[in-house]
C-alpha cells in the first residue's frame, strides 16, 4: 500500500520524529462540544433575546466569542498542540495564519482603498450595474 | 457570455468548436505560413525520434525505467529534459520578438502581425516561468535534495511521479496550442478584461495549461516539505541541514501556501469565460482590479519560489570550489526564512499604479526594500566565502560569480522599481522588462547551469565538458548584457512593453543591439546543446568517481550515478557537511553486513491519470462536453482503482546490494575518501 509504504520510508530512520499527535479521549471530545455548545448558545441568546441595546456591543461580543471557539476547536478537536510531530504542526498552524491573515487583511486594504480612490461612476453606468 | 452564443453556430457535438478553421497552419497568409513551418519542423523532428526509439526497441526501456519510474532521480532528470526542450520553444518565442522589433519601424510593420506578436510574448513568458523555471526548480530538488538528507526517496514516490505527468501535460498543451487553434494574447497573467473578452480558445489553452501544471507543482511542494521535515538521516537537525536543502524547504513551504491562490484565480476566471459570471468584469459587481490583486499574491512569492532553491545552489557551489565552510550557515537560514515570510507582504508593488492611496503605496514600498535586506546578507555571505578561500574557477564557479555580478545588478534597479513615484515613470516600461529579466536569467537561469554543471558528474558518473560550458557561459553573460542594456536605456526614456511596431526611428539602433545581444544567448544555449552532446560522447574520458569536487554534502557519499536505493546504509550524521566531516575522520565506506533494501513498486497510475486529465483539459478548450465528462470519469475511476492495488512496494535482495556496492561504479572513489 502506498500509505504503508510512504509510512515505512517515512519512519524507517527517524528515530527523532516517533511523537505522533494525540487523539483525545472520549472526555476531551465531551469537554470540546459542551465548550463548543456554550459558545454557540450565548451568542444565540445576544441576538435572539435582545440582550444589549446597543447593536455593537452584542456584535463584539459575538466577534470575540466566535474567536474562542475557534480555540476550542483547534485544541478539542484538531489536537493542535505544541508536542505534536515535533512541534512541525503548530509551526504550520502559525506559519498558515500569518499568511492567511497578511492576504485577507492586506487584500481587503488595498480593496477598500482602490475603492474609496475611483473616480465617481457617472449615473449612466451604475444604472447598468445595478440591474 | 457573448462569445457563447457568436460561436454556437459553428459547433458541433462530435468536435464541440473545434473546426478545420481552427487550425492555423492551414491559413494562406503570412502567420499560416510560419505555423506551417515549424508545424512540419516539429513533425519531422518528432517522427525522427520516434522512429528512433521504435527502431532501437527503446518503447519498453523507456515506459518500465523512466515513464513509470518513481525514482527521485530518475523524475528529476525527466524534468530537467523537459525543461531544456520548453527552454529551446521560449527561446524561440524571445528570438521572433527581437527579430520583429529589429525591423518593425516606420512604414516597415515587421513580419509578425499584432495578433501573432501578443501570442508570442504570452506564450514567452508563461512557457519561461511555467515549464522552464519551474520544472527545473523542480527537477533540481528532485535529484538533489533527497540525496543531501541521505534518504532512499522522497515520501510520496508515486505522487512524484503523477507530479511530473501533470506538469508534462500541461507543457504540451501550451505546444498543442501552437498548431490547434491560438493561445491567450493576455500576457503571461492573463489579466482580464483581454482574458475575459477574447474569443476562441486561447485564454482556455492557457488557463488549463496552468492549472495542470499547477496541480504537479503543488503536488511536488507537499511532498518535499513531507521528505525534508520525516525523512532526514539521523543526526541531522534542522540547522545541520545543507543550505540547498534549507531553500527547497522554503521554497516547498511557498508552492503550498501560493499555489492554491493562482489554482482558484484561474478557477474563477474560468467560471467568468464559461459560465458567464462576473468575478473579474466591470459589469454586476465584478472587479478587474480584485484578479490583478489575486494573480500578484501568488506571482510574487512565485518569483521567490523560483529563486531560493537557486540560493541553495550557490551556497552549495562556493563552499565547494572555495574550499572552506560556508559563511554564516545560521544567518543564510535566518535570511532564507525571512524571505519567505516577507515575499508574502510586497505583490503590491507590481501594481503601484493601480491607484491605491499613498498608505497603501508607501507600505509595499518599505517591504519591497526590507526584502533586500536579506538578499545583501546572502550575496555577503557567498563573497565572504570565496574571500582567502582558494577559489577554483570551474565552470559552476564561473556561473556562481557571473550571477554575483548579474543579480546584484538586476537587484539594485529592482530597489529602483519599488520607490513607488519611480515606478509610476517606469511601471509597464522596457526598464522593468529589463529589470526582471535580469534578476531570473542572472539569477535563476544562470544559477540552473551551474547546478548543471555542479551535480552532472553525481547524475551520470562523467563530467561536462570544460571548454563548451565555459564557451556557453561567456556567450550567456556578455548576451544578456548586449541585449538587456538598451532595454533599460529606452526604458528610462519611456518606451513601454509588448510593442510589435515603433514608429520613432532613433529606437532602432537600440533594438538591433539588442537583437544582436539575443543572437548571442542563441549561441550560449547552442554551445550548452554541444556541450552535453560532446561530453556524453568522450563518456569514457571524462569519467569520474563518486565525489570529484570533493563535495562537502551527503550527496557526494552515494555513488555516481547512485544506485536506486541511494545509499545501502543510511549514514549517520554528525555535523554540517556531512561529507566533509566522514572524510575527516576516515570514513570508510562498508562492503559487509547488506540488509535487503524495501523499496516502493514502479507504477502507470500517475501516468494513467495525468494523461486522462490532458483529454479532459483539451476537450474544456475546445467546448467537446461529452469527451471531458468521459475523461472526467476515466481519471476518477482510475485513480479508484489504483487505491486497490496493494503491490506497491518490493525488497532490493541482499545480494543485488552487496553486487552493486563492489561493482565498478565505485572504483575511483577511494580516492575522495581520503582527499
Amino acid at each position: 500500500m502506498s500509505h504503508s509504504t510512504s509510512h515505512d520510508l517515512a519512519h524507517g530512520h527517524e528515530p527523532g520524529h516517533d511523537e505522533h499527535a494525540n487523539h483525545g479521549t472520549l472526555r476531551s471530545y465531551l469537554t470540546g462540544f459542551a465548550l463548543a455548545a456554550i459558545l454557540t448558545i450565548i451568542p444565540f441568546w445576544l441576538v435572539m433575546g435582545q440582550v444589549f441595546a446597543n447593536h455593537w456591543v452584542t456584535i463584539t461580543i459575538v466577534l470575540a466569542l466566535a474567536v474562542v471557539q475557534i480555540f476550542v476547536h483547534i485544541v478539542y478537536f484538531l489536537h493542535l498542540d505544541a508536542r505534536g510531530e515535533g512541534g512541525w504542526n503548530l509551526l504550520s498552524f502559525v506559519f498558515t495564519v500569518v499568511l492567511v491573515v497578511i492576504v485577507l487583511g492586506a487584500s481587503i486594504w488595498v480593496m477598500y482603498t482602490e475603492n474609496t480612490l475611483m473616480m465617481p461612476m457617472s449615473p449612466q453606468y451604475q444604472h447598468s450595474a445595478d440591474t | 457570455m457573448l462569445e457563447a452564443t457568436t460561436q454556437a453556430a459553428a459547433r458541433s457535438f462530435l468536435f464541440g468548436r473545434l473546426t478545420l478553421d481552427s487550425l492555423p497552419f492551414l491559413k494562406p497568409d503570412l502567420e499560416g505560413r510560419i505555423v506551417l513551418v515549424t508545424l512540419l519542423v516539429v513533425l519531422a523532428g518528432g517522427l525522427a525520434l520516434l522512429g528512433y526509439v521504435t527502431k532501437k526497441r527503446l518503447w519498453g526501456y523507456l515506459w518500465h525505467e523512466w515513464f513509470t519510474s518513481v525514482d527521485h532521480k530518475k523524475l528529476g532528470i525527466m524534468y530537467m529534459i523537459l525543461g531544456t526542450v520548453m527552454l529551446l520553444r521560449g527561446f524561440a518565442d524571445a528570438a521572433m520578438m527581437r527579430a520583429q522589433q529589429a525591423i518593425a519601424f516606420g512604414p516597415n510593420t515587421g513580419y509578425l502581425p499584432p495578433e501573432h506578436y501578443d501570442q508570442i510574448f504570452t506564450a514567452h513568458g508563461a512557457i519561461m516561468i511555467f515549464f522552464v523555471a519551474m520544472a527545473y526548480i523542480v527537477g533540481l530538488i528532485n535529484y538533489v535534495m533527497p540525496l543531501q538528507i541521505g534518504s532512499r526517496d522522497v515520501a510520496f514516490p508515486f505522487l512524484n511521479n503523477m507530479s511530473f505527468w501533470f506538469t508534462f501535460w500541461g507543457a504540451i498543451l501550451f505546444m498543442v496550442s501552437l498548431f490547434v487553434g491560438d493561445f491567450s494574447t493576455a500576457g503571461w497573467l492573463g489579466y482580464p478584461p483581454v482574458s475575459e473578452l477574447q474569443q476562441g480558445p486561447g485564454v482556455d489553452y492557457y488557463i488549463w495549461g496552468l492549472q495542470l501544471s499547477g496541480v504537479g507543482t503543488l503536488l511536488s511542494g507537499v511532498n518535499f516539505v513531507v521528505t525534508i521535515v520525516k525523512m532526514r538521516a539521523p543526526g541531522m537537525t534542522m540547522m545541520k541541514m545543507p543550505v540547498f536543502t534549507w531553500t527547497s524547504l522554503c521554497t516547498s513551504g511557498l508552492i503550498i501556501a501560493t499555489f492554491p491562490v493562482l489554482t482558484a484565480t484561474l478557477l474563477l476566471l474560468s467560471l467568468d469565460r464559461y459560465l458567464g459570471m462576473h468575478f473579474f468584469t466591470s459589469d454586476f459587481g465584478g472587479n478587474v482590479m480584485m484578479y490583478i490583486n489575486l494573480i500578484w499574491v501568488w506571482g510574487h512569492p512565485e518569483v521567490y519560489i523560483l529563486v531560493l532553491p537557486i540560493f541553495g545552489v550557490y551556497s552549495e557551489i562556493v563552499p565547494t570550489f572555495s574550499g572552506k565552510p560556508l559563511f554564516g550557515y545560521s544567518s543564510m537560514v535566518y535570511a532564507t526564512c525571512a524571505i519567505m515570510i516577507l515575499s508574502y507582504l510586497v505583490w503590491l508593488h507590481h501594481f503601484f499604479t493601480m491607484g491605491s492611496g499613498p498608505d497603501v503605496n508607501s507600505f509595499f514600498a518599505l517591504t519591497t526594500m526590507i526584502i533586500s535586506i536579506p538578499t545583501g546578507v546572502k550575496i555577503f555571505n557567498w563573497l565572504f566565502t570565496m574571500y582567502r578561500g582558494r577559489v577554483q574557477f570551474t565552470v559552476p564557479m564561473l556561473w556562481t560569480m557571473g550571477f554575483l555580478f548579474t543579480f546584484t545588478i538586476g537587484g539594485m534597479t529592482g530597489v529602483m522599481l519599488s520607490v513607488a513615484p519611480a515606478d509610476f515613470l517606469l511601471h509597464n516600461s522596457l526598464f522593468l522588462i529589463a529589470h526582471f529579466h535580469n534578476v531570473i536569467i542572472g539569477g535563476v537561469v544562470f544559477g540552473v547551469f551551474a547546478a548543471v554543471n555542479y551535480w552532472f558528474p553525481k547524475a551520470f558518473g562523467f563530467k561536462l565538458d570544460e571548454s563548451w560550458g565555459k564557451a556557453s557561459f561567456w556567450f550567456w553573460l556578455i548576451g544578456f548584457w548586449v541585449a538587456f542594456t538598451p532595454l533599460y536605456i529606452m526604458g528610462l526614456m519611456g518606451v513601454t512593453r509588448r510593442l510589435s511596431h515603433f514608429d520613432n526611428l532613433a529606437l532602432q539602433p537600440y533594438f538591433i543591439v539588442a537583437g544582436f545581444g539575443a543572437f548571442l544567448i542563441a549561441l550560449g544555449i547552442l554551445t550548452f546543446v554541444i556541450q552535453i552532446v560532446v561530453s556524453v560522447i568522450r563518456r569514457k574520458a571524462y569519467a569520474v568517481g563518486n565525489d570529484p569536487w570533493n563535495g562537502r554534502t551527503l550527496e557526494w557519499a552515494a555513488s555516481s550515478p547512485p544506485p536506486p536505493y541511494n545509499f545501502a546504509f543510511v549514514p549517520n550524521v554528525r555535523a554540517r557537511d556531512a561529507w566533509m566531516d566522514m572524510k575527516a575522520h576516515g570514513y570508510r565506506r562498508p562492503l559487509e553486513g547488506f540488509n535487503p533494501i524495501h523499496m516502493p513498486k514502479n507504477t502507470a497510475a500517475g501516468v494513467v491519470i495525468a494523461t486522462l486529465s490532458f483529454v479532459c483539459c483539451f476537450a474544456l478548450v475546445w467546448y467537446i462536453w461529452w469527451l471531458a465528462v468521459a475523461s472526467f470519469v476515466g481519471l476518477v475511476v482510475a485513480s479508484i482503482v489504483h487505491t486497490f492495488n496493494y503491490r506497491r512496494d518490493f525488497h532490493i535482495p541482499r545480494d543485488e546490494v552487496r553486487a552493486f556496492e563492489h561493482s565498478g561504479n565505485w572504483q575511483p572513489e577511494n580516492q575522495g575518501a581520503n582527499a
